[in-house]
């Protein structure tokens, strides 16, 4: 039971809560912190199964950097597109869903 | 082979998990945004235990610092609009 | 009762993942080898910056594009509202200016050093783009940044310059010959250096255009007539 190891089970858990809040909630800004979890327990998960020999990889190493600054952009738009649905509809859901 | 470092990295890994619980449960916006602020700087820690400081900085900053900016900013936009009912664009 | 449900499913998936994740073998040790062996003729000194912009520079090229596709989607749909002011925070209070006036040139000092330094220790052009954007916001919430929305000429030129330079530079060595985004070794750090730093001027505006990007609140737009 390497750190990596710890680590990258720690990441799956991670994952597991980032889905469950994002299936369970409705509304679109705590889908938003959910995804970001779910991202997070995934970069952990790369770096950490690739450093479970306890050697250090530079290549998911700079992936995961890759993958933060993707998962930036792609918060910053998602805010800016339930911003957009909030000013049109007036509630911070999907259509069809109900606040939760 | 000590326990003493693996116990520092399983009480990081447990409180990460316990963190990202409460930021998924709670039920105030502005908690969870906050939550997920120290989320991203706990993530920044694990980085830096994994030999990763690139990572680190790039989370602390970007992850914790710009998200959560971004983040805030998305929740008092709906709270100042909540605050004034009826005008809508 | 779908709570229920989910969670369970949920807890079943955690699960598997955990116990195929116990059961891998040992990592083979190869892709750091080989990182390893071939650094000296990437460029810079440091394995995650070699791998970021040389070895895996097309993913890097992509990631800039995506950056680049997110700013003009917040763009679109803040000029598609019509929208005529962001949400500008209230006047900022005697500690906040004095805290900018310390801090901003310093955050600028920090992200040149990021960016040097990302050659030979961790560091780099998207630590140092993001310092440079948190430099951004505090302006940006001490009211001292200009009006940025809608873009003019500078700023739309300075969001497009670092993926510009890193896709003429990735061209432009097929035009010698070489494939997409091989340097030639010998003038690979100085490739590197000019696609770092206009990098960093890129990633630091296309992250506080995100930040400042953002619609007013309804009832509001209108009122501020423009942000500055």
């Amino acid at each position: 039971m390497s750190i990596g190891l710890i680590y990258a089970v720690t990441g799956a858990l991670l994952f597991s809560l980032g889905l469950y809040g994002l299936i369970v909630h409705a509304h679109l800004i705590r889908k938003i912190l959910a995804f970001n979890i779910m991202g997070s327990g995934t970069f952990l998960v790369l770096v950490g199964l690739a450093q479970r020999g306890g050697e250090v990889d530079p290549v998911p190493q700079a992936l995961v950097l890759t993958g933060i600054v993707v998962a930036v952009s792609a918060t910053a738009f998602a805010l800016i597109l339930a911003r957009r649905l909030y000013a049109a509809n007036g509630r911070c859901t999907l259509p069809g869903e109900g606040e939760a | 082979m000590s326990a003493g470092p693996w116990l520092f990295d399983l009480l990081i890994a447990g409180t990460l998990a316990w963190i990202a619980w409460r930021t998924l449960v709670t039920p105030d916006l502005f908690k969870s945004v906050v939550l997920f602020i120290v989320f991203g700087l706990l993530m920044a820690l694990a980085w830096a235990r994994l030999a990763a400081p690139d990572i680190a900085l790039a989370e602390a900053a970007i992850g914790a610092g710009l998200t959560g900016a971004l983040l805030l900013d998305a929740v008092g936009h709906l709270q100042a609009a909540r605050r004034k009912p009826g005008k809508r664009q | 009762m779908t709570r229920v449900l989910v969670g369970m499913l949920v807890v079943a998936l955690g699960a598997l993942l955990i116990w195929t994740m116990l059961g891998l073998p040992a990592p083979s040790g190869r892709v750091p080898a080989l990182v390893a062996a071939h650094l000296n003729e990437s460029g810079v000194a440091h394995d995650v910056t070699a791998v970021l912009l040389n070895f895996r520079g097309y993913d890097t090229l992509l990631e800039i594009g995506v950056l680049l596709l997110a700013v003009l989607g917040v763009l679109a749909v803040r000029l598609a509202a019509a929208d005529t002011g962001g949400t500008l925070p209230p006047p900022p209070g005697a500690l906040l200016r004095a805290f900018t006036n310390l801090v901003v040139p310093l955050m600028v000092l920090v992200a040149g050093y990021l960016l040097w330094a990302g050659a030979h220790r961790p560091g780099g052009a998207f630590q140092a783009g993001a310092v440079l954007a948190a430099a951004g916001v505090l302006l940006r919430l001490s009211g001292r940044l200009p009006a940025l929305l809608p873009p003019r000429f500078w700023l739309r030129a300075g969001l497009l310059l670092g993926f510009a330079v890193f896709l003429a530079v990735a061209l432009g060595v097929t035009v010698a010959g070489d494939s997409l985004l091989e340097y030639p070794p010998a003038q690979a750090g100085a490739w590197i250096t000019l696609i770092e730093a206009t990098l960093t001027v890129s990633i630091g505006l296309i992250l506080v255009s995100l930040f400042v990007g953002a619609p007013a609140p309804p009832g509001e737009a209108g009122s501020r007539g423009g942000d500055a």
